[in-house]
Parts: structure tokens; C-alpha cells; sequence
């Protein structure tokens, strides 16, 4: 089992208003599946979305990950998860302005200490992967915004991480360029990634082979997709 | 080596971001540049000062003391000096005739006179009248012909020595010996030249003559007071000497025991001491501003790292969504406020040290590159770096990702 949560809740305070955005939730998720976690906004998508990323840890309740525990970690303790099992893809891209693409990639390692000339190695190989090879020293300006979201899925895929956590990867994107970015996705699926996408596109959910949907804070239903 | 690596990490990280915002990261460590140059300037010139001042004052003799009417520094109520009797030929004769202690006294008068050869003529010379052991109690030596002589002094001859550049600026390409010179209305035959001393502070100290005490007062009166120089061929029984003219001095002028010396003894080491104590005041002044200065620009460094931590809040939500520690993020942020600071620092140090050497120079004067200062410069900007940066470090690492990554 990968992922396993067991009554889990998260309740923010806005002053002295509770607002609960999930609600004992259960759920499990095994190694290389291909989910899609769906909703309208204020569903709580993005707050589990936050709580499988270790972003954020919720109020009660436990979450396992990989077989620990890591619903009661510091936030140092959770640096440490996402940076090892955690491989964000967001809407935005969310790449380093300043720095160019095979220094985005290797980010990643230099928070774990791997030695300068491996990590430029890996960065390298991951790039090469996603078909930038020949973009490694461009930086986000000078690239397109499907060759960025590529940069980010290189950058999610260098630490071997557990999962591939896609906030609405296309969501900035045209269609033609967003399918080739499915693509890769289908690709990582298939060479045994497990992949967990948070989308509000039908179409984009259809990639999938197990659609979530959530409403006001509850598992609305759980399916496995027929393709 | 993990460690290393990451720091080494880190710097390039701060050198990018420096480099990114190349005018605003001078613009905030100008105060920190005008500080420490401030600073290093001062301490250049001082150094440079000092091995020249010293040099010097040495010069005087460690071990000649001057019995004078004032004292060379000046402390207290000026009145009080001001009603003194004038030394006299009189002690001088005692002090040779009771002193055990004294190896060689001279006794000095001086006048400003107009001293000519044929059409060469100057104005405002030092013309000393002394006796013979003047040229060991002022170390003054003659380089071609000879001092003044016992046989001199006895018989109040006119006859004279000059300092190297008066002798020069007379004679051009004459032999100078033997010439006769008019110094006020007088003739004196000239019998020898000094070496030659330099000058100090671009005052020269060879723009002088010398002619027998005797023959002074008889031309231009005996009124004037005497300056007594007492020299001990033995530095470690110079201060058995003073206490010995001390004791001369008071039964010569037969001063009551209870009342203080109406007399001074004057020696280098309180020029050396008045010296130490002005630039010292002067270094203290310049470390006060240049602190205030350093003070503004850790300041100014602080409210820029402040706005740099809000400008960056995606990006230091980018790094702790991808495995980011606080200390990463503390880590980053302060050593950008450290590097800013330092090179400042560094540009600093070497402004100064080219205003220093600027100064110094108008003296004819040159000194070399000192660690300390290297080490001063250095480790002020850095101190004022570490404290302005820490406070946006934290704040930069304790922000939440998922806050962070949402930041327009």
C-alpha cells in the first residue's frame, strides 16, 4: 500500500469560524495506479491535494505514506518526505526565473547533498527524458510553456519519487500542447510511476483509470475509470 | 563533503542573485562602503603617520632632555607658565659645573635672521647660538668641514656652521668653506656644512646656522632665555639625570620646597606620547562615524533583504515544496546579506586604502597593505551583514509552501 488514510480531517480557523475542508476521510491508493482527484472549488481537492503532497498535515486522523506515519512530522521532517517521495507538476510550472532549465532539474538534489557533478548528470539524463535535451541551459523565459511544464515534470521525476503529484498540469496550456504533456504522463504511468492528478477537465480525468471525486469535504465517489 | 558542497551551493546561489540586481545591491551596501572605506582611510594614514612621525621624533635623542621655560605640552592653565623666569646662560653654567650625571650641555638661543652671500639673500632663518656640544646633543655632524670648536666659543669668534640646505641654497657651486656670509649685519666666516636631515611635515630641518653662544648675545643682546639640552651617553641614567637638574635647577633658583618647579624638563617621549594620544582621539572620532555609518547601512541591508524575502515569496515556496529546510532558507537568505555587507567590505578596504595612500602622499609619505586593516574592514561588514540578515533569513524561513506558492 502506498498511500493510506484513516479518518483523516482538516479543519481551518478563520477567526473564531471552524470551516472543515475534509471530513473523515478514508482512502487508499496502491502503488502505480493512475488516479484523478476531482471537484468543484471548495471541495477539498486542494487541501488533499496539500495533505498527500506534505504540504500541509491535517488536523486529525492519520495519513501513512510508504509506510510511515507522517501525519505528526515537523516541518523539517516533511521537507525531507517531499523532497524523497514527492514529485510536484503544478498548473504554473513554478520554475526559478533566474535559473536555466538543467539547474531547475537538479534543484531537487542539492537539498539532499548529492555531489555537484552527479547531480548535473541526472539533471542531464531527466531532461533528455522529457525531450529538452538541447534546452538545458535555457532559462524559463526563453522556453515554451509546454517545454516548461516539461522542465517541472523532469525536475518532479529526479529523486525516483513515489509519487507524481499533477495539480491541473494543463490548466495553462492549450489543448494540443496540454495532450503532449498527458502524454508524458501516460509514458511515466506505464514505466510504473504512480501518478495522482488534481484536475477539474473531464477530459483530462479520462487519462486516468480511477477517478475521486470530492464534494464539500467528503469522497463523493470512488471509480475505477473504463477506458 | 555534503556539507561543503552545499555551502559552496549556497554561495553561487547569493553571487546569482547579487548579480541579478547589480545597481540595487551596490545602492544597498554603500553605507556599509562609506563606513569601512572612512575607517581604513584613517587607519592608512595613521599607519603611514606613524612609522614617519617616529622616524622622526626619534631623531631628538632618546636620551636628551631640554631645560625650558615651557613645557612642550601644554597642560592646564597656560597663566601659570606664562610668569616664569627665562632660563638663564647662568644655569647652563651651573648645570655643567654641578651635574654628574650629563655627558654633553648645550645651551641654545635662536633668531629669525636674514642670512646673505653676494646676491643670494633669505629672509626668516633659524640662527642658533650654541657652544660645541650642540652637535652631539642634536646629533648634527658636519659632512664637509668642521663644528664648531671649544677654542670658538671661548673666544666668541665670527665664524659659523649651516644646515645642509641653507648651505646649498647660498653657494650653488661654490666651495662654501672658508666664505664669509652676512648674517643680520654681520660677517661670519663660514668653517663647516651639516649632514643633511630631511624635513618634517615639509618643513625643512636644514634651513639653519650656527654661530658661538658668546657671539650671539654680544651682537643681538644676551635678554633672550636659554634652552639648556642635557644629554647622558647612558639612556637607563636618564631619569637620575632629570632628577639631578631638578635638583640643580630649584638650588640655583633657590625655590621654596613646598613650591612646584617653575621650570621645564622637556624630553621626545612627551612628543611621542602627545602624538600617540592625538591620533588615537582622531582614530576614536573616525571609528564612532564610521560606525554609525556601518550602523545605516546594516540598516538599509535589512530593509532590502526585507523586501527581497517578500519579492521571492514564490520562490522560496518553489524550494520548500521540493525539499527545502528552514535551514536551507536561513541559510541562503542570510548569506546574501552577508555577502552584500562584505562587498561592501571589500570595496571598502580598497578605497581606503587608495585614499590613504592619496593622503600620505601629499606628505611624501607611502605605507603598505596591512592585514589588520584587510582583517577590520573585513570583519566589521561581515558582523554588520550576519546581524542585518538574520532577522529576513528567518522570516524567509519560517513562511509556509503552501502560501508561498500561491504568492502573486
Amino acid at each position: 500500500m502506498l498511500i493510506e488514510m484513516k479518518g483523516l480531517s482538516k479543519t481551518y480557523i478563520l477567526g473564531t469560524i471552524e470551516v472543515p475542508a475534509l471530513k473523515k476521510i478514508d482512502l487508499k491508493i496502491e502503488k502505480n495506479e493512475y488516479v484523478a482527484i476531482m471537484g468543484p472549488s471548495g471541495s477539498g481537492k486542494s487541501t488533499l491535494m496539500n495533505i498527500i503532497g506534505c504540504l500541509d498535515v491535517a488536523s486529525e486522523g492519520d495519513y501513512i505514506l510508504n509506510d510511515q506515519n507522517v501525519s505528526k512530522l515537523s516541518d523539517d521532517e516533511l521537507a525531507v518526505i517531499r523532497n524523497k517521495e514527492i514529485g510536484f507538476v503544478f498548473q504554473t510550472f513554478n520554475l526559478l526565473p533566474r535559473a536555466d532549465a538543467l539547474h531547475n532539474v537538479e534543484l531537487p538534489l542539492i537539498y539532499n547533498g548529492t555531489p555537484r557533478s552527479k547531480r548535473k548528470e541526472l539533471a542531464r539524463i531527466a531532461l533528455e527524458k522529457v525531450g529538452l535535451g538541447d534546452r538545458a541551459h535555457h532559462k524559463p523565459n526563453e522556453l515554451s510553456g509546454g517545454q516548461r511544464q516539461r522542465v517541472a515534470i523532469a525536475r518532479a521525476l529526479i529523486n525516483n519519487p513515489s509519487i507524481i503529484l499533477a495539480d491541473e498540469p494543463t490548466g495553462n496550456l492549450d489543448s494540443k500542447t496540454g495532450e503532449e504533456i498527458m502524454a508524458i504522463l501516460n509514458d511515466l504511468y506505464a514505466a510504473g510511476n504512480t501518478i495522482i492528478l488534481v484536475t477539474h477537465e473531464e477530459y483530462i480525468a479520462n487519462y486516468s483509470n480511477r477517478v475521486i471525486r470530492l464534494l464539500d469535504g467528503n469522497i463523493l465517489s470512488d471509480e475505477k475509470n473504463k477506458k | 563533503m555534503y556539507a561543503f558542497s552545499r555551502i559552496n551551493e549556497y554561495f553561487v546561489m547569493s553571487w546569482d542573485a547579487l548579480r541579478a540586481h547589480k545597481l540595487r545591491s551596490l545602492l544597498t551596501t554603500l553605507g556599509i562602503l562609506i563606513g569601512v572605506t572612512t575607517i581604513i582611510t584613517i587607519w592608512t594614514t595613521i599607519r603611514g603617520l606613524n612609522q614617519y612621525v617616529y622616524g622622526q621624533l626619534s631623531t631628538i635623542g632618546a636620551s636628551t632632555v631640554y631645560v625650558e621655560k615651557w613645557p612642550w605640552v601644554i597642560t592646564g592653565d597656560f597663566w601659570r607658565y606664562r610668569n616664569r623666569k627665562d632660563v638663564t646662560y647662568k644655569e647652563y653654567e651651573a648645570i655643567l659645573k654641578y651635574s654628574t650625571l650629563a655627558d654633553h650641555v648645550s645651551p641654545q638661543v635662536f633668531s629669525m635672521k636674514t642670512v646673505a652671500f653676494k646676491n643670494e639673500k633669505y629672509d626668516q632663518v633659524f640662527v642658533f647660538g650654541t657652544n660645541d656640544q650642540f652637535k652631539e646633543t642634536s646629533n648634527a655632524y658636519p659632512e664637509i668641514g668642521r663644528f664648531l670648536t671649544p677654542l670658538d666659543i671661548q673666544n666668541n669668534h665670527k665664524v659659523c656652521v649651516l644646515g645642509h640646505e641653507l648651505a646649498n641654497n647660498l653657494f650653488k657651486q661654490v666651495n662654501p668653506i672658508g666664505q664669509r656670509i652676512k648674517i643680520g649685519d654681520d660677517r661670519y666666516r663660514v668653517v663647516g656644512v651639516l649632514e643633511k636631515k630631511g624635513s618634517f611635515f615639509g618643513q625643512s630641518q636644514d634651513n639653519y646656522a650656527l654661530v658661538p653662544i658668546g657671539t650671539f648675545q654680544r651682537v643681538f643682546g644676551g635678554h633672550r632665555g636659554v634652552r639648556i639640552a642635557v644629554m647622558t651617553n647612558n639612556p637607563q641614567r636618564l631619569e637620575d639625570m632629570k632628577d639631578e637638574l631638578r635638583g640643580i635647577m630649584r638650588r640655583v633658583r633657590k625655590t621654596n620646597p613646598a613650591d612646584p618647579d617653575d621650570f621645564a624638563i622637556n624630553q621626545q617621549d612627551m612628543l611621542t606620547q602627545l602624538y600617540a594620544q592625538l591620533t588615537t582621539t582622531l582614530f576614536m572620532i573616525v571609528f564612532v562615524i564610521g560606525g554609525i555609518s556601518l550602523i545605516v547601512g546594516g540598516i538599509g541591508i535589512m530593509n532590502i533583504m526585507l523586501v527581497s524575502v517578500t519579492e521571492r515569496t514564490r520562490e522560496i515556496g518553489i524550494r520548500k515544496a521540493i525539499g527545502a529546510k528552514r535551514s536551507n532558507v536561513l541559510s541562503q537568505f542570510l548569506l546574501e546579506a552577508v555577502m552584500v555587507a562584505s562587498l561592501g567590505g571589500l570595496i571598502g578596504i580598497i578605497l581606503g586604502f587608495i585614499a590613504g595612500s592619496v593622503i600620505l602622499a601629499q606628505m611624501d609619505l607611502t605605507t603598505g597593505v596591512s592585514i589588520g586593516a584587510i582583517a577590520l574592514g573585513f570583519g566589521f561588514s561581515t558582523f554588520v551583514g550576519i546581524l542585518a540578515g538574520i532577522y529576513p533569513a528567518f522570516k524567509a524561513a519560517n513562511l509556509n509552501p503552501i502560501d508561498s506558492l500561491r504568492y502573486e
